[in-house]
């Protein structure tokens, strides 16, 4: 336990929870984008709607849940707490920056983005998971419930943001997360660079579709 | 060549600081960073002012003394050198240059643009020593080393200390200044007794100087004037991982 204590408070320990945790999150994005996919049938949302009534039904749903919650704590704690923590190693900071020539943006702004995607995460859960588990009638349809809130401007643009800045969080964040395991080397970096597509472009490319089509009308 | 010079005067650790213009006149394009500063300082000494403190020793690029935030780049604009390699070539005639010490908690300013970097110091000698006698110079192929760990061995001993990692890095951190020690040393049979203790130590050494974590943008990379690769950093991971768990 003390090992475990000693390493969490190192800097590299941390890292490490923030990544694993983040590599986690991002494997629970692939299933709830597959299960979503189901909207686009053409069955007027038959096939969703019963997927989104069987889903909470099955105890081991429930149980990853739980876990996911306290991943996500993990892993927005930890990160926030870096975050500060680092925000006290300059007493001043310099007069001329350059950081665009040595940087690349998405590693500079991960807080900016996960603050962001926390945001839509909290309206996320609220608009369709607390409502369908803890509001909803007999005649509930998730499907014409997600079909109102998409065909919404706000909502929809809302939805669209958060999910550029989730691309935007994953472009530095996945490889990140394998460099901080001690795993990007020179092998697997073009590997990991390759796998990161799926990740930051395609994943959140998957759940835009969804706003996008029934803002347009489709 | 002309410039304007917008630098750091501090008179001593407590005391505030603030920048100061001087004007650089009749600089020559080939004439080093630290050549045209002396330049500065020749007429500043002339009219008995306070000089310009910095510092520097070998002024050919290894011994890592030299290390100035110029213009918003650590070592200036130009990638791989340290500041005495830089020409003035690389500046426009009557471009303004802001010069700034290294800024970071761990390295508190001394005077001028000169910063205290005994924190890298205590960072090396908390890695401890090798046990194994290596007694008199050896028979070159009496340890056999695989060339291309020999190789990146010796690229992360190129490391000089110059804390530009650090002074570039958002969060100030030294994962790169330390990873290479540690990666040198993991690379070497010779390094391999003591390599569980030597990361813990070191990573250890390197939170309690106050020296940030690494958000991994590889800033560090770019402006390390010895070119000193980020893969230093995975391998140093992946041996403080190793030495935690098994």
């Amino acid at each position: 336990m003390r090992a475990l204590v000693q390493f969490y408070n190192s800097s590299v320990g941390k890292k490490l929870i923030v990544g694993l945790t983040g590599i986690l999150l991002i494997g629970y994005l692939i299933i709830h984008l597959f299960g979503n996919l189901l909207i686009f049938r053409n069955d007027c949302g038959k096939a969703f709607d019963t997927y989104a009534e069987i889903l909470p039904q099955v105890v081991i749903i429930r149980t990853i849940e739980i876990g996911l919650f306290l991943i996500f704590i993990f892993h927005i704690v930890t990160a926030a707490y870096t975050w500060l923590l680092n925000k006290q190693t300059r007493d001043q900071n310099y007069k001329v920056r350059k950081p665009g020539q040595t940087s690349p943006l998405t590693s500079r702004t991960m807080f900016f983005s996960g603050s962001i995607v926390f945001i839509f995460l909290v309206v996320h859960m609220r608009q369709f998971w607390y409502n369908s588990r803890y509001e909803a009638g007999e005649h509930y349809s998730m499907y014409e419930v997600v079909k109102t809130t998409f065909s919404e401007p706000v909502y929809g643009i809302f939805y669209l943001i958060a999910m550029f800045l989730l691309g935007f969080h994953l472009r530095h964040g996945f490889q990140s997360a394998f460099q901080t395991f001690g795993l990007r080397d020179k092998t697997y970096a073009p590997i990991i660079e390759w796998c990161g597509i799926i990740f930051w472009l395609l994943i959140p490319l998957g759940f835009a579709s969804m706003p996008l089509f029934f803002l347009l009308n489709f | 060549m002309n410039f304007t010079l917008k630098i750091w005067r501090q008179h001593d650790r407590n005391s505030k600081g603030k920048f100061v213009e001087y004007k650089a006149s009749d600089i020559s394009p080939d004439m080093s960073f630290l050549e045209m500063l002396d330049a500065v300082n020749r007429d500043l000494a002339k009219k008995n002012e306070d000089i310009i403190a910095f510092d520097h020793d070998c002024r050919e690029g290894i011994c890592g003394s030299c290390g100035l935030y110029i213009s918003g780049r650590a070592h200036g604009p130009q990638r791989g050198v340290t500041t005495c390699e830089l020409r003035m070539r690389h500046f426009h005639d009557g471009e303004t240059i802001v010069v700034e010490p290294w800024r970071a908690k761990a390295f508190p300013v001394i005077k001028d643009l000169i910063v205290d970097r005994t924190a890298f110091d205590r960072v090396i000698q908390s890695g401890g020593y090798i046990s194994v006698d290596t007694g008199s110079t050896p028979e070159a192929s009496s340890i056999p080393i695989p060339k291309a760990n020999a190789e990146e061995a010796m690229d992360a001993a190129a490391c000089i200390g110059c804390g530009a990692c650090v002074a570039v890095c958002k969060n100030s951190s030294a994962m790169l200044f330390m990873s290479a020690k540690v990666s040198q040393l993991a690379l070497l049979p010779q390094g391999h007794a003591e390599r569980k203790i030597r990361v813990q130590r070191m990573v250890h050494q390197m939170d309690k100087e106050g020296f940030g974590h690494c958000s991994n943008t590889y800033a560090c990379e770019q402006e390390c004037p010895k070119k000193i690769s980020v893969a230093h950093i995975t391998r140093m991971n992946r041996e403080f991982i190793r030495a935690a768990f098994w």
